[in-house]
């Protein structure tokens, strides 16, 4: 067995120190290791973005991602979006818009729209389809979850203006 | 889904990777983006003893325009190929192209040297590089040799880079100015690989076609450049029929995989209608 090797990065904010195989994937050592459990798993394929967090600056899907690739990195998961008790515009748009129905897709979904948003802050709504396609919804439709994110685009928006 | 056991080597330095992949050989392979390897290395298909880390080389990475060329760094990422504006404004059909791959998540970390080095027809890439003309860097422990890219896919998962050479660097002619392009992809969802796709570029003298190169993505073992195709066509005007025998021609060097895309009859067809497509998006942004 390959030697473990420790890795340090920023997970919402706070520093963390893990000692891991090369092998495994960041979304193995965020919820097996770290306890961050929103991060879900779905397909495991990097195709359904219910892995999705915030890498660097980057929505990526942390089942395609080594955990060892993380040193230094700066990490956001949906376990970091609420703040002092209030939760974030995203999270309203998807409560407030009903953006969700069985709710597993969620947090990759409100991870990705975070870094859109943050890229460009007032989207159309094909820029949101386009931009949202890796997150998969079985539930929904997608109209809601559009929807949702023009919602926070227009709550984030005010609040800058 | 777990890979096989593997050690790690993340190199500050073009020169230590190459020296790892000297030292390692064949039990070496480059981590790029990692959206091809790491889900082969999860299935099985690949089981690589050391896997060699390019993400933490700056000098790897970035768009210049040197004379009438762009010079783009191997890791350079699929997203930061669409938001460059340089990109856009000297070769907009990579842009065109790159918006095709996968999804978001998987542009942010793919990276353009990964998806030529790879060998996969089902990339878009190398049939892009095809119809631009591009030519390659690969640097060794033997020092630096610059190839084009007609002749370095040499059958699926294969190229012409020598082991223990990287990929360093993508350079392409800037298109000359009024020549029309269009990236035509035929997908059943996003983020799927193409069923059948055309890259083309066309060059126009009023009705007459001056230039044109027009490449096939996932028709084959490789990328193919339809040479007979684009013989058919220069000097000639761009009629409907011309543009069926074009695709016709095109077709006639198809050979594609059948998968769950579709039957060799179907991708055939699809691959002659993505480049009429493709001709005639070109045609109309074509200024000359």
């Amino acid at each position: 067995m390959a030697k473990k090797q420790a890795v340090s990065f920023k997970l919402n904010g706070k520093q963390v120190d893990v000692l891991v195989e090369p092998r495994e994937l960041l979304i193995h050592t965020l919820r097996e290791k770290l306890q961050h459990t929103g991060p879900h798993i779905g397909c495991e394929t990097s195709h359904c973005g219910a892995c999705t967090v915030d890498l660097n600056g980057m929505s990526v899907k942390s089942c395609t991602v080594l955990t060892v690739q993380c040193q230094d990195a700066e990490m956001l998961t949906i376990e970091g979006f609420e703040q002092g008790g209030a939760l974030h515009a995203l999270q309203e748009g998807f409560t407030q818009e009903h953006g969700l129905q069985c709710g597993y897709c969620t947090p990759g979904m409100i991870t990705r729209a975070y870094r859109l948003l943050k890229e460009n802050p007032k989207p159309s709504e094909e820029e949101i389809r386009y931009w949202m396609a890796g997150n998969l919804c079985r539930c929904t439709g997608y109209q809601n979850i559009v929807k949702a994110v023009q919602y926070a685009a227009k709550k984030l928006s005010s609040a800058s203006a | 889904m777990i890979p096989r056991d593997f050690e790690y080597h993340a190199p500050r330095s073009l020169p230590e990777a190459i020296a790892l992949l000297k030292q390692y050989g064949d039990g070496a392979k480059l981590l790029a983006g990692g959206h091809s390897l790491l889900p082969m290395m999860k299935m099985r298909f690949a089981e690589p003893a050391h896997l060699v880390d390019l993400g933490r080389l700056p000098e790897l990475k970035g768009i210049r325009e040197v004379g009438n060329a762009l010079h783009i760094g191997a890791m350079t990422t699929e997203n930061d190929l669409i938001w460059s504006a340089l990109v856009q404004k000297k070769c907009p059909l990579l842009v065109e192209g790159a918006r095709l791959i996968a999804d978001p998540q998987v542009r942010y970390k793919g990276t353009v040297g990964g998806d030529i080095s790879h060998g996969d027809p089902a990339n878009d890439h190398p049939a892009l590089m095809l119809a631009l003309g591009a030519s390659f860097v690969l640097k060794g422990s033997g020092g630096e040799r610059v190839v084009p890219a007609d002749g370095f896919f040499l059958g699926t998962y294969s190229t012409a880079l020598k082991p223990g050479e990287i990929l360093t660097e993508i350079r392409i002619p800037v298109p000359a100015a009024g020549t029309g392009w269009c990236y035509a992809k035929l997908k059943r969802k996003t983020g799927d690989f193409a069923t059948a796709a055309a890259a083309v570029l066309l060059r126009m003298k009023g009705e007459t076609v001056q230039e044109v190169s027009i490449a096939l993505t996932n028709a084959g073992a490789t990328a193919l450049k339809a040479r007979k195709a684009e013989d058919s066509l220069r000097g000639k005007a761009l009629t409907d029929a011309a543009m069926a025998e074009a695709a016709r021609l095109a077709m006639s060097i198809c050979e594609p995989a059948a998968d769950q895309r579709g039957d060799v009859e179907y991708k055939t067809a699809m691959a002659g209608e993505m480049t009429q497509r493709a001709l005639r998006t070109a045609r109309s942004r074509a200024t000359h």
